[in-house]
This record gives C-alpha cells, sequence and structure tokens, in this order.
C-alpha cells in the first residue's frame, strides 16, 4: 500500500468537490425542508440559507439570477422545495446546495405571493377603511381602465347605457395580463389623477386563472390604486376572484358588470326619485300659499289696509306667477291636484297688501281687532302693533283728533 | 341651466324643495325657488330621457390636450 502523499487544502477541497460534481445523482437533486437563517445580500442580491428538517440541516445558496424569478419572498420557518445541485465551497470546505428554482411547500407559490404582499400592505395601512373614498352618487364622466379586446368593456358599456346613459365613458386601453400590464395600468392612472380626466375610475378585466389575473396582484398598482385622488372601483375576474388591487380600491366589485351597476343610479330609479322631488316641491308650494292666505286673511279684514293700493300690484304679479308655474306643473303630473291648487291660487290672487308692511306700513290692533279711529281709544289702553317683522305692545300716553 | 351637470342639478333641487318645505324663506325668494326647483325637475327628467351614451378615447383626450376636458370631482 502506498503511502499517503501530502496534499494542501486546496488541493483537498479541489479533489473533493470533483468528486462530488462527477457524481450525477447530486446534479439534479429536489430537496423539501425549512429555511433558516436566511440572508439577502444587500449587495450582490444573493440569498444564503440553511435547510433544514427535525435532524440535519444543509448550507444552500439561490444566486440573484435564480431567485429574480421567485414570485413569493422566502423566510426562515417557511417549508419548501428546492430543485439544486450539490458541491463544495472551496474556500471554506462546506458543502452547500446551489438552488435552481424553490416552490413553497403546501401552498402554490402565487398564492403564498399573494398572502405575502396583502400582509405587508395591510400593515401599512393601504387597505384602511377610513383611507377609502366615496364614489360619486352621480358621476359625471367615468374611466374605464381594461383591455379594449375584452369581455369587460362590452360589459360595461351595456350596464352603463342601461342604467345611466348621461354618465360619459373615458376608455383607457391597457394590457391586463403579462409583464406590460401593471406598468400600463400604474401609468394610466397616474395620468387620469393629473388631469382629473374622469370623477370615478373602474378598473379590472374579465375572469382568468390566478395567472392571469396577476397583474392585478402587483404591489406599484395596489399603491397606484390606494393614491388614486379619483375614487377607484375594482372589478377583477368573477365573483370569487380576489386580488391586491381589489383591496386597495375604495370599492371592489364582483364583476365588471357589477362594476357599472355600482358606479351609476339607476335611470328608473331616478325617474321615481324626481317624481316624488317634484310632488315634494308642489306640496311646499301649495303651503306656502296657504300659509300666506292664512296671514292675508287678517290684513284683509282691517279697513285701513285696503287702502295702500300702489303695493298691490308687484304683489299680485307674483302671486300670478306662483300660480302659473303651479299649474303647469299640476298639469303637467298630478291632474288630481288641479282643482285644489287653482282654487287656493285664484283666492290667493284677490288679496294682497302684505307687501306694504315692508315698506314700513304698521298694523295696529286693539284687543285683536283692527284699529282706524283715535276716538276708540282712551288714555292707558294696550295696542298691538304688527310690522313686517314681528310686532309690539305698546301704551297709548296721549290722545290727538 | 344648461350648464350644470346631472348631479349639480339633483343637489340644488334636494336643496331648494328643503328649504321650500321649511318655509321660512320670503315670498318672493319662494317664488323664484319655486320657478327654479319646476326647471330643475324638467332638465332632470329631460336629461335622463335623452341622454345617449358618450364614449371617449383617452388618447383623443391627450392629443386635445384641452383644459376643458378636465372634470371637477
Amino acid at each position: 500500500m502506498k503511502a499517503p502523499s501530502v496534499l494542501s487544502v486546496s488541493q483537498l477541497n479541489f479533489y473533493v468537490k470533483s468528486l462530488i460534481e462527477g457524481d450525477s445523482n447530486l446534479k439534479n437533486l429536489i430537496i423539501s425542508g425549512e429555511i433558516s437563517n436566511f440572508t439577502n445580500h444587500y449587495r450582490t442580491g444573493h440569498f444564503y440559507f440553511t435547510l433544514k428538517d427535525e435532524k440535519a440541516a444543509v448550507r444552500a445558496v439561490m444566486f440573484s439570477s435564480a431567485n429574480q424569478k421567485l414570485r413569493f419572498k422566502p423566510e426562515n420557518g417557511l417549508k419548501v422545495i428546492v430543485r439544486c445541485r450539490v458541491s463544495i465551497y472551496e474556500r471554506d470546505g462546506n458543502y452547500q446546495l446551489y438552488v435552481d428554482d424553490m416552490q413553497p411547500d403546501g401552498l402554490g407559490a402565487l398564492n403564498l405571493a399573494f398572502e405575502q404582499l396583502k400582509k405587508k400592505l395591510e400593515a401599512q395601512g393601504l387597505f384602511a377603511s377610513e383611507k377609502k373614498k366615496a364614489i360619486p352618487q352621480y358621476p359625471n364622466r367615468i374611466a374605464l381602465v381594461t383591455s379594449p379586446t375584452g369581455a369587460a368593456v362590452k360589459d360595461v358599456l351595456s350596464v352603463l347605457e342601461r342604467r345611466f346613459p348621461l354618465v360619459q365613458v373615458l376608455l383607457c386601453p391597457v394590457q391586463v395580463q403579462g409583464d406590460n400590464a401593471a406598468p400600463q395600468m400604474i401609468e394610466t392612472l397616474e395620468l387620469l389623477n393629473k388631469k382629473a380626466y374622469a370623477d370615478t375610475i373602474i378598473i379590472g378585466r374579465g375572469g382568468g386563472s390566478i395567472e392571469d389575473l396577476w397583474a392585478f396582484n402587483d404591489e406599484g398598482l395596489a399603491r397606484a390604486i390606494a393614491g388614486s385622488k379619483i375614487p377607484v372601483i375594482s372589478a377583477v375576474g368573477h365573483e370569487t376572484d380576489f386580488t391586491i388591487a381589489d383591496f386597495a380600491a375604495d370599492l371592489r366589485a364582483p364583476t365588471p358588470s357589477a362594476a357599472a351597476e355600482l358606479a351609476v343610479p339607476d335611470r328608473l330609479e331616478q325617474t321615481a326619485y324626481l317624481v316624488s322631488l317634484k310632488t315634494r316641491l308642489i306640496k311646499a308650494g301649495q303651503k306656502g300659499l296657504e300659509a300666506r292666505r292664512e296671514k292675508l286673511k287678517i290684513l284683509e279684514l282691517s279697513p285701513g289696509f285696503q287702502s295702500p293700493v300702489m303695493a298691490l300690484n308687484v304683489h299680485r304679479q307674483n302671486l300670478d306667477k306662483f300660480s302659473t308655474a303651479l299649474s303647469v306643473l299640476v298639469n303637467d303630473s298630478l291632474n288630481a291636484k288641479k282643482n285644489t291648487l287653482a282654487l287656493a291660487a285664484g283666492k290667493l290672487d284677490s288679496l294682497s297688501p302684505l307687501k306694504v308692511l315692508t315698506r314700513g306700513y304698521s298694523l295696529v290692533f286693539k284687543e285683536g281687532r283692527p284699529l282706524t279711529d283715535a276716538k276708540e281709544l282712551s288714555k292707558g289702553d294696550f295696542l298691538d302693533l304688527k310690522f313686517n317683522r314681528g310686532g309690539a305692545r305698546c301704551e297709548v300716553k296721549e290722545i290727538s283728533e | 341651466m344648461e350648464n350644470l351637470t346631472y348631479e349639480e342639478a339633483m343637489k340644488r333641487l334636494e336643496k331648494i324643495v328643503e328649504l321650500l318645505e321649511e318655509g321660512s324663506k320670503p315670498l318672493e325668494e319662494t317664488l323664484k325657488m319655486f320657478e327654479e326647483g319646476t326647471k330643475l325637475v324638467n332638465f332632470c327628467n329631460k336629461s335622463l330621457n335623452e341622454a345617449e351614451q358618450k364614449i371617449i378615447q383617452l388618447s383623443s383626450l391627450e392629443t386635445e390636450g384641452s383644459k376643458d376636458e378636465t372634470v371637477s370631482s
């Protein structure tokens, strides 16, 4: 047996390395384990960590060229499955795993990425309910940020046209999947905000796989949505699809059609509401007439106030205008009320002189009756004065005839 | 009135109905409000019934670059 020759450490490590790398079993391995001691090298972006199970541990490195493709963020305690080869780091004499790809063990990578981003943005208060902006009740222009060729455009346009054709629709064509999708949507949101091009934004697309919807889980897009001064309604996929964009939006709609429903009032409901406003307007108008007729009745009793006729014409004109306006409305929709109203308006037309009080005249009452002659007075009597606004009680000091 | 948005018209109409129902304004103002309210009802009805969907392209706004196209929010 040959006596061993003396080797340097370097030679040893080189030799062992060549042995390991020559073993095809160690070239393409799939290993499951839990991540610990994870570091993301600040300068190179390489991941260094230990992969362990209950009994053993092994060092691992994942170079930035490989780890840039990961959608989730590896972290301590996370169970993963890695594809790797084994080799030796000659400088330290450590054997380690060189990881090409990594998947979360259990949950899919995209699901994990979704949960991680959701947790992060939630912690930063991006989804806080107090940050949500109210959607305008009667929008003037809705910006629709979606694919020009998708089903979402047609769905939204047809619902908006049926419910509230008054609203203008600003079409903002973007890609909704692929690498360009998120940047395009972010750019569009920023432009809409900068130029105040709309008062409501609907952003979304039709249904698809989690991969198809992935652009809506982009962190930058979530920030653009949350930061939008214009209220944003998200409308991604079908009922059950939730994306980060949905959490960041001011309002989440289950589908694009539903977003359109939420964005505008319904024409028929509006028409009914207008009828009710019209009825209230007429009622309030009638009530106003009645109240003034009562007031005028008192004045009418006073012979002293039938004389200043000058003011009557102006007042009569106003009453004419009022009754005309009322009858137009009544003819328009509420024929049943026409007679009562015409009657009230007719009566009022013959009355009038309330206006004179605004010109400085006052009414004088003694014991509730209008007073026209000083002879009815004795010293110490109490008189009630009525002005345009308010009144006064006075005592008679002196009488002149 | 033609320049009003539907929202502005509705808000004003609601305010007028409220004020008229309170009944605290002087006659002349009441008349004016009533008249305005009637016009607003007609305006809103007309807007609802006669509107046709208007679709604009973002690119066309951008090439116009007009400030008139902005919408106050």
